[in-house]
């Protein structure tokens, strides 16, 4: 890991500046601390943070932006004409990285020396079946302008590593020589230490954005990919999802969108009744004991972990459901409707329970939003408490509640562990929720686990599928927050 | 006025001026005042069905997942055959070494045929057919117990082996005489065997420490697997979020919180953080494959990747929560220190940011406890699927080499054939959830006892 | 004391429509209104007055048991109405309250449109049997709140849209829309402007005809304005109750001159 050692270097020369900083600062001034501008321990940041940041940035920097450059470098050594028809330089480049990549494993392990790795040809060894011994699947043979590219993009990223290390051990070192050489007691250390702290400050507030573009780009350019190699029509107006390795997949997302909006739908039919009244019980008529006793019991729920609804929707549900709906005679209704534990209805009850209390405390905060003049008025007039939480309450809190229930929907929508777990791997249109059904976020955990071959619209599909998703739930969380929040001003 | 007695029903009583007694419910009221306690018992019944499902939650995870933590043993006298494992007999390791597994197994089928002639048990097995009982992994127990000490060849120790998951589902009721009547891993016969034994006291149930701090196995030796080695891969990944998610949410909160002026910029970072909050989890594992993996070529399957993606995850849950407790410090205690001549950096640094660390431990805490019982972003990042046989030496290694995680171990058993799995994967929850409870525990007691009122 | 004497003579008289009797409320331990007795005439305007948290607004809430909604209230005492016992377990609250309505300082219109917010009470006390009923209840309730004309052209709109003075008009005619037999004020114009005010108590004033109307106020020029009794607040007693004229001009306690007069308050 040179990487992690660079780190660690950078780390220990800062320390080292830290304490030489301070002790030049202090024997600037004949060893008086009350003579410097700063207090001493300014002098020692300053010199220690001038070592540090410029060279992590550049360190941070420079490993996002290396793979881009190699890349590009390479990119030119294919020939157009050896792209074959069907496929697209990027699919080339992916394959050319495996190779890559395998060869590096294959030093590693010791089975190539690096000079064979250098001079290992295509026309003579057989790459594919050497890689495969050491467990690095290659999706065809290697052609040799992709082993030769393989081997130039190893060359490139070994310089690029070098390179990198030598700049930023430099950068270290030098950044440690000006500041200490500026160190004297006249020095504004503490105003130069805190204008660089501010901008610290204000990198790892950006981080948030960095957070968004990455999330999106690296959807958007794998999702670019997969529309250049499937038709954009088949997956939005398609109809059938039927992924098929060896190629001329259907792969449309309206079937996993039925199943995938199906599951919520029954995940709100019984999180939005019991959630609702729930919290109208709690904040309308509960006592302070019992109140404070329910609540938190109910928020436990949102505190588990969505393995354990997965497991409990695999293992329990889904087989007591079995025991109702299916089996024929042995069954409890003696029907047989439902023959295996996954289902919309597993998925979709497990799901609801899991956002009783994501809805209960939502609804509860808006609930004790509605200002208590309103149910004044209300009791005054001579209505019970029911008809004033009925008729004056629940429709003045309406708008709220329709926030908090788009916001489950959308936690429902990108919920993964249970449907995963509980709802199937069928992909269909149908009504009955006794059938297994499938999601879009199993569909991509499907997609993207096991081997990946980037280069396959099989793969690829997951891209698109998490983009979609993405602009789904985020579409839904921001018309929520919309709603809530104007309904808040209503009140405030 | 008239109009209402008459809706109310009954003549107004004559001494009234109006209207009708108090004294008496119409019928109207005792329709309203039904209504009302119908709504009332709708509310009583929806928090009744949460804390029905709380409670066949739990019943259901200490129901099923207890018996994880008890595996049944089976003590035999080994005798260690100088003649089958160390032939020249002369101790040497690199000798011992070459005799496999299988040199092993005639001596467990050995120290059968002796227990059962000693007890004069009338099962009539032979006794290859009672050392199936034992785990697959008995030769090699033996095999490493032999290894580590070769001067205990010739003698004959009393040895506990792993019994058969089977026989161990026996012992805890998920295995019966009928249930096993297409099974070919065990006969009826080899139930009655064991039945003797126990009565005996061969076999026996006892705590097995090897679940919580052992290493899984694989798909055909449910009885080895444990959750330990998953669990170093869960606490590495949590050292990286918390190294790398507290100081940047608190950082990122401070700006937001003290410094940034009131413009688009922020405005834009505000409306993401609370966005980035609300995307599902598996959009994180997306971005995890794509960008750590498939661009930077970080390795598959290693926590520091799980660590990186979960970072990015509880970001937003830290700055939102750090934020609040920021908020919290009244405007005084910075106006204070500003007045004896601090700079804005000291005021915060020096009096704000003390004065909101308990509150900022606790929102991490909490945050930290959503990053461990968080699966989805891991399916894509290659933590499961992966068999975690091994820990980790030193602390590169648990970072970079590939491991599970607790909560990908759980799914990854709950996805294996084997029902036997199923009970590791209940009890692997047992385990999660004493994690989580632990946390929430400290952060309660934190803000409790921190609890400031200005 | 003064007002005991008076409740003898007064039980027989037929137009005592509350009589409140050794009235005592604690809120926890707080106790706020300390052993109160008082008669409210019928077809009469009285007024509480008296400094602030001197338990005008507790006292009048415990009229129509207002104060049932308030878990640490605790109301001791009798309080009838038409001689009946308003606190007895077989009376109903939601009963009493259609007869005893109530209006509260700040206009708290609901989130409805104006017809709604009228139409709310007769519709939960089934008042109306059809459709033309209710309309005609409508009408009449927010002519006799004199605020038919300003919206009579909107009913559809919401009462939210409603200026200060307009809503808490409409929060009258929907007291009224109940026929209640007492209608109880707290503050009703504290967050009115001066022409706003005058249009309620002219309103005020009308409704005596039909109602006995308790109105707290801070103002004692409204005071001497609307009401014919006059009751004085203060640290939880009722420390005079006659005739406004004379609380006005003569008062009996030394603590009623120094509240009226400012020194006090
Ligand atoms: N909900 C309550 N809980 C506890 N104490 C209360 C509550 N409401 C009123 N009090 C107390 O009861 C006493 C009387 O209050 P009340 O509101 O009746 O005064 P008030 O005369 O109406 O005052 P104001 O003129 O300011 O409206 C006060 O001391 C007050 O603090
Ligand atoms: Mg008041």
């Amino acid at each position: 890991m040179p990487t992690a050692w660079l780190v660690v270097f950078v780390l220990a020369v800062s320390a080292i500046g830290y304490i030489a900083g301070r002790r030049r600062a202090l024997n600037s001034a004949g060893g008086d601390s009350r003579a410097l501008h700063s207090l001493p321990v300014y002098y020692g940041f300053n010199v220690a943070l001038s070592a540090l940041v410029p060279s992590l940035l550049v360190l941070a920097v420079w490993l996002l932006a290396q793979p881009m450059l190699v890349e590009n470098r390479v990119s030119g050594m294919i020939p157009a004409e050896a792209i074959p028809e069907s496929s697209t330089l990027g699919l080339v480049m992916s394959d050319v990285r495996r190779v890559a990549e395998g060869l590096d494993i294959a030093v590693q392990q010791g089975a190539l020396s690096e000079q064979e790795a250098r001079a290992i040809r295509a026309d003579v060894t057989d790459v594919r079946a050497r890689l495969g011994d050491l467990g690095v699947a290659l999706g065809s043979d290697v052609r040799s302008e992709v082993l030769s590219a393989a081997q130039r993009y190893r060359q490139i990223t070994a310089t690029g590593h070098l390179l990198m290390t030598l700049v930023v051990a430099a950068l270290t070192l030098g950044g440690l020589g000006f500041a200490y050489a500026r160190t004297n007691k006249d020095f504004r250390a503490r105003n130069v230490v805190e204008r660089g702290v501010l901008a610290l400050l204000i990198l790892a507030a950006s981080l948030a954005i960095l957070t968004t573009i990455g999330i999106v780009l690296s959807m958007l350019f794998e999702t670019v990919n997969f529309f250049r190699l499937h038709s954009w029509t088949d997956f939005f107006f398609g109809s059938t999802w039927a992924p098929n390795f060896r190629g001329d997949s259907e792969l449309s997302i309206l079937p996993l969108l039925w199943g995938t909006l199906y599951i919520s739908f029954i995940a709100l039919l019984v999180a939005v009744p019991v959630g609702l009244f729930a919290a109208v019980y709690l904040s309308e008529y509960a006592h302070g004991h019992v109140r404070a006793f329910a609540k938190p019991l109910l928020e436990i729920l949102a505190g588990i972990p969505t393995i354990v609804y997965g497991l409990f929707a695999l293992l329990t549900v889904g087989p007591a459901l079995v025991r109702v709906f299916g089996r024929g005679s042995e069954g409890l209704l003696g029907v047989d409707w439902m023959s295996g534990a996954t289902s919309v209805l597993t998925a979709g009850v497990v799901m609801g329970i899991m956002l009783i209390p994501f809805v209960s405390s939502l609804s509860d905060d808006i609930i004790n939003a509605v200002p208590q003049a309103m149910r004044d008025g209300s009791l005054g007039l001579g209505a019970t408490r029911s008809e004033t939480i009925r008729q004056v309450v629940l429709p003045a809190a309406l708008p709220g509640i329709v926030g908090a229930i788009l916001l489950a929907a959308s936690r429902a929508i990108g919920e993964t562990m249970i449907v995963v777990m509980g709802a199937g791997a069928i992909a269909k249109f149908s009504l009955n929720p006794l059938e297994s059904m499938t999601t879009i976020t199993t569909r991509i955990v499907s997609q993207l686990t096991g081997d990946t071959d980037f280069a396959s619209p099989e793969t690829l599909v997951a891209f698109a599928l998490g983009i979609t998703l993405f602009v789904l739930t985020l579409g839904l969380n921001v018309l929520a927050l919309y709603i809530v929040r104007k309904y808040r001003e209503q009140y405030e | 006025m008239t109009d209402t007695s008459q809706q109310g029903g009954g003549p107004a009583a004559p001494a009234r001026k109006h209207g009708e007694t108090l004294m008496k419910l119409t019928a109207r009221t005792k329709r309203r005042n039904a209504a009302e306690r119908r709504f009332q018992a709708y509310g009583i019944a929806a928090i009744g069905v949460g804390l029905l499902m709380l409670v066949i939650l739990v019943v259901n995870i200490f129901g099923n997942g207890m018996g994880a933590f008890t595996q049944t043993f089976i003590t035999l006298d080994v005798h260690l055959d100088q003649s089958k494992l160390d032939k020249k007999g002369n101790r040497d390791l690199e000798d011992i070494k070459k005799v496999s597994t299988f040199g092993y197994a005639p001596l467990i089928n050995r120290a059968f045929e002796t227990k059962a002639a000693d007890l004069d048990l009338k099962s009539g097995l032979k006794p290859k057919a009672m050392a199936d009982l034992l785990s697959k992994s008995a030769a090699a127990q033996l095999r490493d117990y032999v290894l580590a000490d070769p001067a205990r060849i010739g003698q004959t120790v009393s040895f506990r082996f792993l019994a058969n998951s089977r026989v161990d589902g026996y012992m805890k009721g998920r295995v019966s005489r009928e249930s096993i009547a297409n099974d070919k891993n065990i006969s009826a016969a080899q139930l009655d065997l064991v039945d003797e034994l126990i009565a005996e006291g061969t076999v026996r149930r006892t705590f097995n420490p090897a679940f919580i701090f052992g290493a899984d196995a694989s798909d055909q030796r449910p009885e080895a697997a444990g959750i330990g080695v998953s669990m170093l891969g869960s606490l590495f990944m949590m050292v990286v979020v918390l190294a790398l998610a507290l100081p940047i949410g608190v950082a990122a909160s401070i700006y937001l919180e003290e410094f940034a002026a009131k413009n688009w910029l922020t405005d834009i970072i505000e409306v993401n953080i609370s966005n980035l909050a609300a995307v599902p989890s598996i959009v994180f594992g997306i971005l995890g494959l794509a960008v750590f993996i498939n661009y930077m070529h970080l390795p598959m399957s290693a926590p520091l990747v799980g660590g990186l993606v979960l970072t990015l995850m509880t970001l937003p849950t830290i700055i939102i929560s750090t934020r609040a407790s920021l908020k919290s410090v009244p405007p005084s205690i910075r106006d204070a220190a500003l007045g004896v001549g601090a700079s804005k950096m000291q005021a915060v640094f020096h009096h704000v940011l003390p004065l909101a660390a308990p509150g900022i431990l606790t929102g991490t805490i909490i945050g930290l406890a959503q990053a461990l019982g968080e699966t989805a972003p891991l399916l894509l990042i290659g933590m499961v699927g992966f068999i975690a046989s091994n820990a980790p030496d030193g602390v590169a290694a648990g970072l970079m080499s590939p491991n599970s995680a607790m909560p990908a171990q759980i799914y990854e058993w709950a996805k294996r054939a084997d029902p036997a799995f199923y009970e590791r994967a209940w009890g692997g929850i047992i385990i999660l959830l004493v994690f989580l409870i632990t946390m929430n525990t400290l952060a309660v007691i934190l803000r409790r006892r921190f609890e400031r009122r200005w | 004391m003064y007002d005991t004497a008076k409740t003898e003579s007064a039980l027989d008289q037929t137009e005592t429509k509350i009589s409140a009797r050794n009235v005592q409320v604690y809120y926890g331990d707080t106790h706020a209104i300390k052993d109160v007795n008082v008669e409210i005439e019928d077809k009469t305007v009285t007024a509480f007055i008296g400094p602030s948290g001197c338990g005008k607004s507790t006292f009048l809430r415990c009229l129509n048991r207002m104060n049932d909604t308030i878990d640490i209230c605790r109301v001791t005492g009798d309080i009838l109405l038409d001689g009946e016992d308003i606190y007895d377990p077989k009376v109903d609250p939601v009963q009493l309250r259609a007869k005893v309505g109530m209006v509260f300082q700040k206009p708290n219109p609901f989130p409805k449109s104006i017809y709604d917010n009228i139409a709310y009470g007769p519709r939960i006390h089934g008042l109306a049997r059809n459709k033309a009923e209710l309309d005609e209840i409508v009408e009449k309730s927010l002519r006799r709140g004199a605020i038919w004309d300003e919206v009579k052209d909107r009913l559809d709109a919401p009462g939210t849209g409603l200026s200060g003075g307009q809503q808490q008009r409409l929060c009258i005619a929907r007291a009224i829309a109940t026929e209640p037999e007492v209608l109880l004020m707290d503050e009703p114009c504290s967050a009115l402007d001066p022409i706003a005010t005058a249009q309620v108590e002219e309103l005020i004033d009308e409704l005596r005809q039909s109602y006995s109307v308790v109105i707290v106020t801070h103002s004692m020029q409204q005071a001497a304005r609307v009401s014919q009794k006059t009751a004085f607040f203060h640290l939880g007693h009722l420390v005079e109750y006659g005739e406004t004229g004379q609380i006005f001009t003569n008062p009996e306690d030394p603590r009623t001159e120094s509240y009226i007069t400012g020194r006090i308050g």
